[in-house]
């Protein structure tokens, strides 16, 4: 059944895009995040533009990750203000972002920022991720306990000033590191489409040393309200958010995550982490090989304006 | 202001030194007005026409040829070519079409350079390679020679959306006097006024020209949608995020374990 999209102004499958959200929604379900790095490219894959891909996914993710926020509530599992913390340099990252998003489309380079910045945070996360996830599984092999807190060690994070007691993820730490992380967050999150939750979740347990307890429920906070506002940000500036392609993405999206959440609670930490740092690394290569081979077509026209 | 370009150019045209037409063409579209709905997966028009004779004329029994071209509004687009910098392939030289048809469709009963000589085409401008597409060029505005790469580009990549087409076969003479015309209206078709040109040539020569109009709205749900994103960008916004935080919430009650 073809459903015609206002401002995609295309008609797309509702199956396949429902399929899509389904799809993404479980895999964002059993690993813990919110599935935007999925699917963007795959939006863009079925022909819709960049510019809405991005801007619509937001507000799919600020749905599934509300639906996230909300269990983690219930259980207690967040820490409220590590979270407003983090926000607050979160929102002026997405306004940044949002900024850069809509002077590069001026400019005609928006698409290949999106590729650029693709091709750098995922290959670069996604090794990452393989490569502790191997040390760890080895490390288990050897009958050794792979921890990844290690109470006492210090960084020279701990040294900077303004420091915070955050009580309930019991870490006392400089407030810099955690602006900084919330801006990157909002930043990158606005101008890829992705809440970042695969970024945020590694960078709060190794550089604040955030105990796994809080952790993801802190992060699908500042991932909904990230993404929530650029949402808002998108649609004011840009006006590109697809409303009808957002609903559609969301119901299959919360669904799938159900599922997903399920099957991922069968499966031992690290093993799950090998697999998304898998399939982050091959997103991340898909869009290299679209940067590096040349295009069927050198030519492309973008919408300037309607007399 | 439009309606009142046609009758100023009918008057000159009627007030010029040309000899009396012996013909004149009677059209009517199937349909003046599409509407795109959330199901609107395009459809095809149909325009019917006859050629008549004046009064105290007779028309010839063959030899008509009719050429329909229809512009949807215009609008301003830029085409980007890509080049390789440092092993990767970037959009680096653009040029920008000004006010160019959105959709442009040129409709024939036989291939246009048959029809006419090629600066009678070019004067009527009729077919793709003869209509007026002007390029921004420096401070300037004006069209390029027809083999310009960015001309050239801009059209097949209008031709691939199906927006612009030319078609020696879409016009069928059912007698020799009788003819229709399908015109294609594709899903992804702009929506607003569209200008449908109807002209009839004979020994290489437009001997007779009418016009008609269509118009091509959103309706339902899609217009609301559409307008509201443009004209209340923030509001819109708001209610998509509320919209986004209701199905979470929603989702998160029907899922509910404990």
């Amino acid at each position: 059944m073809q459903i015609y999209l206002p401002i995609a102004d295309l008609p797309v499958n509702i199956f396949l895009v429902l399929g899509m959200g389904l799809a993404v929604g479980f895999i964002s379900g059993m690993f813990g995040i919110g599935g935007g790095f999925l699917m963007t490219p795959l939006l863009i894959f079925i022909g819709i533009s960049p510019g809405v891909a991005v801007a619509s996914v937001s507000s799919h993710i600020a749905a599934s990750s509300f639906t996230g926020a909300i269990t983690y509530w219930r259980k207690r599992a967040l820490d409220t203000a590590l979270a407003m913390m983090l926000l607050s340099a979160g929102i002026i990252g997405t306004a940044t972002g949002v900024w850069l998003f809509t002077a590069l489309r001026a400019l005609d380079q928006l698409d290949l920022m999106i590729g650029l910045s693709y091709v750098t945070l995922l290959t670069a996360v996604g090794v990452t991720m393989i490569y502790e996830s191997v040390r760890a599984e080895i490390r288990t092999r050897k009958g050794m306990p792979a921890t990844l807190r290690r109470p006492g060690s210090h960084t020279w994070l701990h040294g900077l000033p303004f420091k915070l007691r955050f009580k309930r993820s019991k870490i006392y730490v400089s407030a810099i590191p955690v602006w900084a992380i919330g801006f990157i967050i909002g930043f990158v999150g606005a101008i890829m489409g992705i809440g970042g939750g695969f970024l945020l979740v590694p960078m709060l347990i190794y550089f604040l040393r955030v105990p796994t307890a809080t952790v993801i429920g802190t992060s699908m906070v500042l991932t909904l309200v990230t993404m929530a506002s650029a949402t808002v940000m998108h649609a004011a500036t840009n006006h590109l958010v697809d409303a009808v392609l957002a609903l559609i993405l969301m119901v299959g999206g919360v669904i799938g995550a159900q599922f997903g959440a399920r099957t991922g609670a069968r499966m031992r930490g690290e093993r799950l982490r090998l697999l998304l740092g898998l399939l982050v690394f091959a997103v991340g290569l898909r869009f290299a090989y679209e940067l590096v081979m040349q295009p069927d077509d050198l030519f492309s026209l973008r919408h300037v304006r309607s007399e | 202001m439009r309606r009142l370009a046609l009758i100023l150019a009918l008057v000159l045209l009627a007030g010029g030194a040309r000899p009396a037409a012996a013909e004149r063409l009677v059209v009517s579209l199937s349909n003046h007005r599409v509407a795109v709905t959330s199901s609107f997966t395009g459809e095809n028009l149909v325009l019917f026409g006859t050629i008549e004779p004046d009064a105290g004329k007779s028309l010839r029994t063959s030899g008509y040829n009719l050429v329909v071209t229809v512009t949807g509004p215009s609008e301003t687009l830029r085409t980007r070519r890509k080049q390789r910098v440092l092993g990767i392939w970037v959009n680096m030289d653009s040029r920008e079409f000004v006010r160019v048809p959105s959709y442009l469709s040129v409709l024939s009963n036989r291939p246009v350079a048959d029809i006419a000589s090629p600066d009678v085409l070019r004067r009527l401008q009729v077919g793709l390679d003869n209509f007026l597409l002007p390029q921004r060029i420096g401070p300037d505005i004006a069209d390029t020679v027809r083999d310009d790469p960015f001309r050239v580009a801009f059209v097949r990549l209008e031709t691939q959306h199906g927006l612009y087409r030319e078609s020696s076969t879409a016009v069928t003479f059912l007698t020799p006097t009788v003819f229709r015309a399908a015109i294609p209206v594709p899903a992804n078709v702009p929506t607003g006024n569209y200008a449908i040109d109807v002209k009839l040539f004979a020994d290489g020569a437009m001997v007779a020209r009418t016009s008609t109009a269509l118009e091509v709205i959103k309706a339902g749900l899609e217009q609301y949608v559409a307008d509201a994103a443009r004209d209340y960008g923030l509001l819109y916004g708001l209610l998509t995020a509320l919209m986004a935080l209701l199905t979470g919430w929603f989702a998160s009650v029907v899922f509910r374990k404990d």
